[in-house]
């Protein structure tokens, strides 16, 4: 232990990003008790600069890698992707939620603050480097989207959704705890790279260490929504405000998987033969389990919850591989997927309209007609969902399923892409009914794309067509940054 | 940047240019860029014909590091004939559409130079992942050219093409990704095939034949082989004229220009002990499609079994891995893709008339439309293989390969053609002989100008291949010689 409690200024420029927003956040809410009644969209402003600033700061942390705190937190490549990547998240969800929040009348600073500190959960899930901070970071990111996803609290399906969410997600948090205090027994340490060191020398009894990563496991798979802990998210997802269910399907999911990999992959290294069996089969249900039942679903936000459900599935995949290939393929993955989840809820706010009352894939019947460019726009995310070659669905899908092949696990990969293929067809259905149905009910008076949202669709568009034909992009950083600083 | 790189870049910027006109002014200029790119494609012919053994027009250009994806390009004396075949039906497909295609006009000429742009781009890949990317790009385009501007059951039939072709591909990618590891990471072909030769990699027996099927299932449900064939007939019937042409003039050709590009010189021995069960699938395909089509009473789907039975043809004389054979698959590839395209053309001129593909609603059509019943004829002999056109050129020389081979082979597929002559001439009896129908006298008019402009080159091309083969063939052989000197190894040499 050193003498010195005092953190350096690198310490603290390394924790700058969290910094920020918890500063930004704070003062959203005393903003939001100020201005009274008037329109609160420039306190959505006001939060888009604070998580721009976070993510200038994410990066230029980077130039400057390292421990923090006691090696609580750690800042190397994989940490500053994975912050990026969920302060991105929270951009684009602000993005799309003004414009719904304003309709529903319940634009408020609360809702931005909210976004904020789930935030800065999933960047601290990002860097930590210690059992307490990952289950703080969890913590503060759920308690947040708990909140969010009952955010509308005159909506009956809000309040269900929430409710659902909370208890589960508790209960799923309490076994996390539980396994971590298993290892601190075992160890007499929560940092992971101690971890990792005692656990090498093979003196702690094995079963009790596969227990306790197992109670991990259990958390983290609830939050990843990986089967058989992923019944609560087509609910949660079809219950909550679009804008959130886009939110929740993305940051949350992409942050726990991080901290799924530099748990597994460094502290539970030694005894990887114990869980890659399991990931193994667990990856594969996620995916069966996620294509299957999304074939059945007419609401689409049931739809996408499932699909993202198989898309998890898809990245448990790349983590089972145990490799530096797959942990670049899980970041490249978890990049492209946010793109076009997001984006295609996206579209869906924008269709539900008032009380989201058109939320059928039957809604979307003739849009090709009478809305082109949101057409072209859920085309190019749907045939990226899919996995059609130049978009960044189907490099993710490559990278995965090579990372798979590299590692010798073979029928994982003919079986997952097998799976792909299956979900093509419930992917299809969004687009026969918008192009080769004839416009119904719902397509009348659509309403115009609004600035926002319009920023929000052509960002995750366009950002899934790069991705496609410019993986390079990211490939490489993530590439160079996928052996985890250990 | 090369003429070939244009000849690929043309078609998407096309695309991207025709999705933001309206109306007539999109129309009039998708058919403007279509015939400059075959004018420009033309410009390929000379130089490849030069050297058809080779690789002309090369590129070789590092498209993604890391994993190391190169856009590697060209094209030799088999593939030029394939890319020029799709540069001519395009602008082809247009003008036949002009009045057929009412609704949402710019989106339906847009999505036939994408497809242009995804065919040329198959024709020319000489990178596995980049085969890969255009191969699945062609899918979209044809989806949406069934399932929008179709008939009744469009949506079923374009459903079922997607997820067919999907289902197939994915294991290539399989196999394409084992390779890549295994071949030190790269995805060139030519790469591949040299390391391949110089002993650098190497793939045990059943690791050859478990890669083998991956890419030949994919291939297969494409051309499609006997008992992958059923997503056809649903497809072609439900899809616009233009889209039946483009399918079975060239999409079709991709699954047999894969076996030939990819299966055969880079798993040789696999494909090797895999024919019979394969020759045998193909002659079984011959024969079933012609008895289907001869049961057919809708015509469309006559012509669509038509194809299943003259794709059997093309698998055989792939797989006999005799030079005549494969010479004749490649010559029957292209003359399908002008006869069969003339077919659905002509079909598809009668049903914008009289609004009907059963053959019962016609009758006498040759004393009401003489031109058009004569140019019918034409196709249909050219169809039946009949001497001095172009299938019997295709048809002869495969017989011949799987003759030197195994007679039997030759026997049962010399009976599909037999069969052939059957199905087609009676539909031509039927439809175009007997006492003409009031209905029939009412609406079926003779060609128009623009048709007569659609099917002049068909008719040009049918013959010339018939009586000239001396044009295609030196390019084709040269082609063939070149990889199966790649594929004769000692086992088979030994086997023989």
């Amino acid at each position: 232990m050193p003498a010195n409690f005092m953190p350096s200024a690198a310490e603290y420029f390394r924790f700058a990003p969290e910094i920020i927003l918890t500063i930004v956040g704070t003062l959203v809410m005393i903003l939001e008790a100020m201005t009274g009644d008037r329109d609160k969209s420039s306190l959505g402003y006001v939060s888009l600069l604070g998580l721009a600033a976070a993510m200038a700061a994410a990066v230029a942390a980077n130039n400057d890698p390292g421990l923090a705190f006691q090696s609580m937190i750690i800042v190397d490549g994989f940490a500053t992707f994975f912050r990026v990547l969920v302060l991105g998240v929270g951009m684009l969800t602000i993005l799309v939620s003004t414009n719904y929040l304003s309709e529903a009348k319940a634009n408020s600073g609360d809702f931005y603050a909210l976004i904020l500190f789930s935030v800065v959960g999933q960047s601290l899930m990002a860097c930590a480097n210690e059992l307490i901070m990952i289950f703080i970071g969890i913590e503060i990111s759920s308690i947040a989207s708990y909140i969010l996803a009952g955010y509308l609290r005159d909506d009956r399906r809000n309040n269900e959704s929430a409710l659902k969410y909370f208890l589960m997600g508790s209960f799923a948090t309490a076994f996390l705890l539980y396994g971590v205090a298993w290892i601190y027994g075992l160890t007499g340490s929560t940092n992971l790279g101690e971890i990792r060191t005692v656990l090498s020398h093979g003196t702690a009894p094995t079963a009790m260490v596969g227990i306790s990563a197992a109670l991990m496991l259990v958390g983290l798979a609830f939050k990843v929504s990986a089967a058989p802990f992923q019944v609560w998210a087509p609910d949660v997802y079809q219950g909550s405000s679009a804008p959130i269910s886009a939110f929740m399907s993305a940051g949350p999911k992409a942050a726990a998987f991080a901290v799924m990999v530099r748990v597994f992959y460094t502290s539970f290294d030694s005894i990887s033969n114990q869980w890659e069996p399991v990931f193994w089969i667990m990856s594969l249900a996620t995916m069966v389990i996620g294509n299957f039942a999304a074939l059945q679903q007419r609401n689409i936000k049931r739809m996408l919850a499932y699909s993202s459900i198989a898309h998890a599935g898809y990245v448990m995949v790349a983590v089972t591989s145990h490799s530096a290939v797959g942990t670049a393929a899980v970041m490249f993955y978890l990049a492209s997927y946010c793109l076009m989840n997001i984006g295609a809820f996206a579209v869906v706010t924008w269709m539900a309209r008032d009380g989201e009352k058109f939320v059928e894939v039957d809604d979307f019947s003739g849009l090709a007609q009478k809305q082109p460019f949101v057409t072209a726009i859920l085309t190019v995310l749907i045939l990226s969902l899919v996995g059609v070659p130049l978009t960044g669905g189907f490099f993710g899908k490559f990278l995965v399923f090579k990372a798979a092949i590299d590692s010798h696990l073979m029928w994982l990969a003919i079986l997952g892409l097998l799976n792909s293929a299956v979900a093509a067809y419930y992917y299809l259905r969004v687009l026969v009914v918008m192009y080769f149905r004839e416009p119904g009910a719902s397509t009348v008076n659509l309403p115009p794309v609004a600035g926002t949202l319009r920023v929000a669709m052509l960002v995750t568009t366009l950002g899934t067509i790069a991705l496609g034909i410019f993986p390079g992009l990211i490939l490489g950083f993530a590439t160079q940054s996928s052996t985890l600083g250990k | 940047m090369n003429l070939l790189d244009i000849t690929l870049i043309l078609p998407l910027a096309a695309f991207a240019l025709v999705l933001f006109l309206s109306g007539d002014a999109a129309k009039k200029a998708a058919i403007g860029f279509a015939l400059i790119i075959f004018l420009v494609s033309l410009g390929l012919l000379g130089p490849t014909l030069a050297a058809p053994a080779a690789m002309n027009f090369e590129s070789n250009v590092a498209w993604i590091d890391s994993p190391a994806i190169r856009y590697h390009t060209g094209i030799d004396g088999v593939s030029i004939w394939l890319i020029l075949l799709t540069t001519l039906l395009t602008p082809i497909s247009m003008l036949i559409s002009w009045n057929y295609i009412k609704e949402r006009v710019p989106q339906f000429y847009a999505y036939l130079l994408l497809l242009e742009f995804g065919l040329i781009g198959v024709f020319m890949s000489l990178d596995l992942f980049l085969f890969y990317v255009f191969w699945e790009v062609c899918l979209v385009p044809m989806f949406l050219l069934i399932g929008i501007y179709g008939h009744d059951r469009r949506i079923y039939a374009a459903v079922k093409f997607f997820l067919y072709t999907m289902a197939g591909s994915v294991l290539m990618l399989v196999a394409i990704v084992y390779i890549y590891g295994k071949a030190g990471g790269t995805f060139d072909y030519i790469q591949i095939l040299a390391k391949l030769h110089n002993g650098q990699l190497h793939f045990e027996p059943a690791e050859q034949m478990w890669l083998f099927l991956a890419f030949f299932i994919a291939f297969a449900i494409k051309v499609p082989l006997f008992p992958l064939h059923t997503w056809l007939p649903d497809a072609h019937v439900e899809a616009p004229t233009a889209g039946s042409v483009m399918l079975a003039a060239l999409m079709l050709k991709m699954g047999t220009y894969g076996i030939l590009r990819f299966c055969l010189p880079m798993f040789p021995q696999a494909a090797y002990n895999a024919r019979i069960p394969i020759i045998t699938l193909a002659i079984i395909g011959i024969i079933y499609g012609a008895l289907v089509a001869l049961v057919q009473p809708n015509m469309k789907k006559l012509v669509a079994y038509s194809s299943v039975s003259h794709l059997g043809f093309v698998v055989l004389g792939l797989f006999t891995f005799d030079q005549a054979g494969v010479d004749g698959a490649v010559y029957q590839m292209i003359a399908h893709g002008v006869s069969t395209g003339a077919l659905f053309m002509l079909v598809g001129f009668l049903y914008e008339r009289n609004h009907s593909l059963e053959i019962k609603d016609y009758g006498g059509v040759a004393t009401c439309a003489p031109y058009l019943s004569t140019v019918f004829l034409i196709t249909t002999l050219a169809s039946v293989g009949m001497p001095l056109l172009n299938n019997f050129v295709g048809e002869f020389l495969v017989l011949q390969g799987a003759a030197r081979v195994n007679i039997w082979w030759a026997v049962f597929a010399g009976l599909g053609v037999i069969l052939s002559a059957c199905y087609m001439l009676w539909l031509y009896q039927r439809a175009f002989f007997g006492p003409v129908s009031h209905e029939v006298e009412h609406h079926v008019t003779d060609l128009t100008s623009r048709e007569w402009v659609t099917l002049i080159p068909m008719i040009a091309l049918m013959v010339w291949m018939g009586i000239y083969t001396q044009t295609f063939l030196p390019s084709i052989s040269a082609s063939n010689t070149h990889m199966l000197g790649q594929v004769q190894s000692k086992e088979i040499a030994n086997a023989r």
